[in-house]
C-alpha cells in the first residue's frame, strides 16, 4: 500500500494539517483526544472534505482540490471500523455482514463470506438480531462487515475503546489474525499505547491537529519509559506451556521462562513491566526469583533518573528499567554481560 | 338508543374512508420526499419550503379551501389548465381528496421528518463507506429506520382527513353521495330540525373509526419495534 496525503482543514477554531507518505501495512495513528486523529480518519474515508490538498492511494487519486477531484466514500474502497460499531439495528447479523459484500463488484470480491464467518467465529450468531450481541461480538461483526467489502485500506477508529480489558484482549487476536490472513493494510487509530504496540509496527504521532513525529511502535513505548507515565512494559510471546512442579515453563524464543500462570496451547502474550526485571553483575548464589537469565546489554537509553537497558537474551530483546546510580555501580555499557532476574509472578497474561 | 344509519349515512362513511385513504396514499411519496429534503439537506430556500409545507397547519381550513377554490376554479390558473383535458376538481370527489391532502400534508411530513432526524448519522456514514450510493442508503437505511414515524404520520393524516370539514365544504361542496363525508353529513343533520339523533349516530361512527385507526397504528408501530 502506498498512501500519499497532503491536506488542510479548518473546523471552527480547530485547524488540521498533515502531509505524509505511508508504505507498509500496519500503521498506527496515535495522539490524545483533540489531536486530529478522527479528523484524519474522516478525511481519508471521504466523510469530511478537506479545504485543500491531495490524497492518493496506490496511485488512485481520492481527492485533489486543484483538479476538483473528490471521490465519494462509496467509490474510495476505504473501509472503516467505527468505535461504536454502528451495526444497522434493523438487520440481523447475516444482513449486516453481507451489506458491503453485496455492494462490491463481483470482480473485486477477493474474500468469501464463509472464510470471514469462520475466521471471526460468527457462524452461530448469523440469524441473531444485533441488539442481542455482546460488545465483543459487535466489534467482530463490524470488522467482518468492513473486511467483506474488500477495501484497499481499512481505517480503525478506536475500535477497542470502551471495551473492558479482558474483552479487548479477546478481540485483538481476531483483529490481527483476520487482517494478516486477508492481507489488508490498515491504519489503527488509538490513544492507547498498549493497543498501538499490539496492533501496529509504525506510528504517526499527532498533537493539536499536526503530525508531530513518525516512529516505530517500539520507539513510542521507549519514549514513554523516559517521559514517565505508566512505564515500559515488555510484551512477550510465549509458547508451549509445560508443568514445572507447581509452576509453568514456557518457551520464549530460544530461552525458557518459569511463570505462575498457566496458558493456552498456541501463542500466549504476556506483559512484563520493565521495573520487574532486576539486573545482577554475576549469577546470584540463591534467590527467590525463578528466572535467572544470562544476557548481554545491547543498548542503553533514557535520561534523568530513568534509564532503560535493552538486553539480548538468546536472540530475544528484553528491557529493564533501572536508575543511573545502578548503571554506574554495575558499570553497564554496550556489550556488558549481566544476569536478569525475574520473579515467576511478575508476568501478566494478556491473551 | 339504537344506532340507526340511513343509506345516505352509509354513503357518507364510505366516501370518508375513500377520501382519507386516497389522500393519505397519494400524499405519501411527496411527504417522504419533502421530509427527506427537510431532514437531510441544507440549501437556500429551505426555510421557505418548510414554511409553505407547514402553512396549512396554522391557516384556518376555510382559508385553505378558498385558496384552493381560487386555484382550481373556472378562472383559476390550474382550473383552466385542467379544463383543457376536461378535468373538473371543484364539487367533485377529487376536490375532497385534494382538500384533505393539502390540510393533512404538514402532519404527515412533520411526523416522518422527526423520525428521519432521529436516525443516527453514523449509520449513513457506515453505509456509504460500505459502498452504498445515496439512493441505496435511502432504501436500505433511512426508510426502514423511519418505518414507525411513517406509520405515525400516515395515521395522523388519515385521521385528520376523516375529520376534514372547512376546506372540503368550500372546494368540494356538500353533495350527498358525491362529496358528503361524515363531518359534512353531521353538519347537515344539525341544521335539519329533528336531525339530532341521526347526527349522534354518525358521531358514534366517527368515534369508532378513529379508535380503530389508533389501534391499527399502535399495532403496526409495535410490530416495527419488534424487528
Amino acid at each position: 500500500m502506498l498512501l500519499e496525503v497532503d491536506v488542510a482543514k479548518k473546523i471552527g477554531n480547530f485547524s488540521f494539517q498533515a502531509a505524509f507518505d505511508l508504505a507498509g501495512k500496519k500503521w498506527g495513528i496515535f495522539g490524545p483526544s483533540g489531536s486530529g486523529k478522527s479528523t484524519l480518519m474522516h478525511i481519508l474515508a471521504g466523510l469530511l472534505t478537506p479545504d485543500r490538498g491531495r490524497i492518493t492511494l496506490d496511485g488512485v487519486c481520492l481527492f485533489d482540490s486543484k483538479k476538483k477531484i473528490n471521490l465519494p466514500p462509496q467509490q474510495r474502497r476505504v473501509g472503516v471500523v467505527f468505535q461504536h460499531a454502528h451495526l444497522f439495528p434493523h438487520m440481523n447479523v447475516r444482513r449486516n455482514l453481507l451489506y458491503g459484500w453485496q455492494r462490491t463488484p463481483r470482480a473485486e470480491r477477493q474474500i468469501s463470506p464463509e472464510a470471514i464467518i469462520a475466521a471471526l467465529n460468527l457462524e452461530h450468531l448469523l440469524e441473531r438480531g444485533v441488539d442481542r450481541l455482546s460488545g465483543g461480538e459487535r466489534q467482530r461483526l463490524a470488522l467482518g462487515r468492513t473486511v467483506l467489502s474488500c477495501p484497499r485500506l481499512i481505517l480503525m477508529d478506536e475500535p477497542l475503546t470502551g471495551l473492558d480489558q479482558e474483552l479487548k484482549f479477546q478481540i485483538i487476536p481476531y483483529l490481527t489474525k483476520v487482517l494478516a490472513q486477508f492481507d489488508i493494510p490498515f491504519l489503527f487509530i488509538s490513544h492507547s499505547l498498549e493497543e498501538i504496540r499490539l496492533m501496529t509496527d509504525e506510528v504517526l504521532l499527532f498533537g493539536q491537529g499536526r503530525l508531530e513525529q513518525r516512529l516505530t511502535a517500539e520507539e513510542l513505548a521507549r519514549r514513554d519509559l523516559v517521559a514517565g507515565g505508566r512505564g515500559y512494559a515488555n510484551l512477550l510471546h510465549l509458547s508451549s506451556p509445560r508443568p514445572h512442579g507447581d509452576l509453568w515453563s514456557y518457551r520464549w524464543g530460544a530461552a525458557e521462562l518459569i511463570l505462575v500462570e498457566p496458558g493456552g496451547k498456541g501463542d500466549n502474550l504476556f506483559e512484563l513491566g520493565a521495573k520487574d526485571v532486576t539486573l545482577f553483575k554475576r549469577h546470584p548464589e540463591a534467590t527467590s526469583a525463578r528466572n535467572l537469565l544470562p544476557c548481554r546489554v545491547s543498548d542503553l537509553f533514557g535520561e534523568g533518573n530513568r534509564m532503560g537497558v535493552d538486553l539480548l537474551v538468546k536472540g530475544s530483546h528484553l528491557v529493564s528499567q533501572i536508575v543511573p546510580e545502578s548503571v554506574r555501580e554495575l558499570d553497564l555499557k554496550k556489550g556488558s554481560e549481566v544476569v536478569a532476574v525475574i520473579k515467576a509472578s511478575a508476568f501478566r497474561r494478556l491473551y | 338508543m339504537m344506532l340507526t344509519l340511513a343509506p345516505q349515512d352509509i354513503e357518507a362513511i364510505v366516501l370518508s374512508l375513500k377520501v382519507a385513504t386516497a389522500s393519505t396514499l397519494l400524499s405519501l411519496p411527496a411527504g417522504l420526499g419533502v421530509a427527506y429534503v427537510l431532514a437531510f439537506t441544507r440549501f437556500p430556500g429551505r426555510a421557505l419550503l418548510e414554511g409553505l409545507v407547514n402553512l396549512p397547519l396554522v391557516l384556518p381550513p376555510v382559508v385553505v379551501g378558498y385558496l384552493l377554490l381560487l386555484l382550481f376554479g373556472q378562472f383559476g390558473a390550474l382550473g383552466r389548465l385542467l379544463s383543457f383535458w376536461d378535468l373538473r376538481i371543484i364539487f367533485t370527489l377529487k376536490g375532497a381528496v385534494i382538500a384533505s391532502s393539502v390540510v393533512g400534508f404538514p402532519l404527515l411530513v412533520r411526523a416522518i421528518r422527526i423520525g428521519m432526524e432521529g436516525i443516527d448519522e453514523h449509520y449513513l456514514q457506515a453505509a456509504r463507506t460500505l459502498g452504498a450510493r445515496w439512493w441505496d442508503s435511502i432504501y436500505t437505511i433511512i426508510l426502514p429506520l423511519s418505518g414507525r414515524a411513517i406509520v405515525a404520520g400516515m395515521t395522523l393524516m388519515f385521521a385528520r382527513s376523516l375529520g376534514e370539514f372547512g376546506a372540503t365544504i368550500i372546494l368540494a361542496g356538500n353533495i350527498p353521495g358525491v362529496t358528503q363525508t361524515i363531518p359534512l353529513a353531521i353538519y347537515e343533520y344539525t341544521n335539519t330540525p329533528g336531525g339530532d339523533r341521526m347526527a349522534l349516530s354518525l358521531c358514534l361512527v366517527s368515534i369508532g373509526l378513529s379508535l380503530i385507526v389508533l389501534l391499527i397504528s399502535e399495532a403496526s408501530v409495535r410490530s416495527f419495534r419488534k424487528r
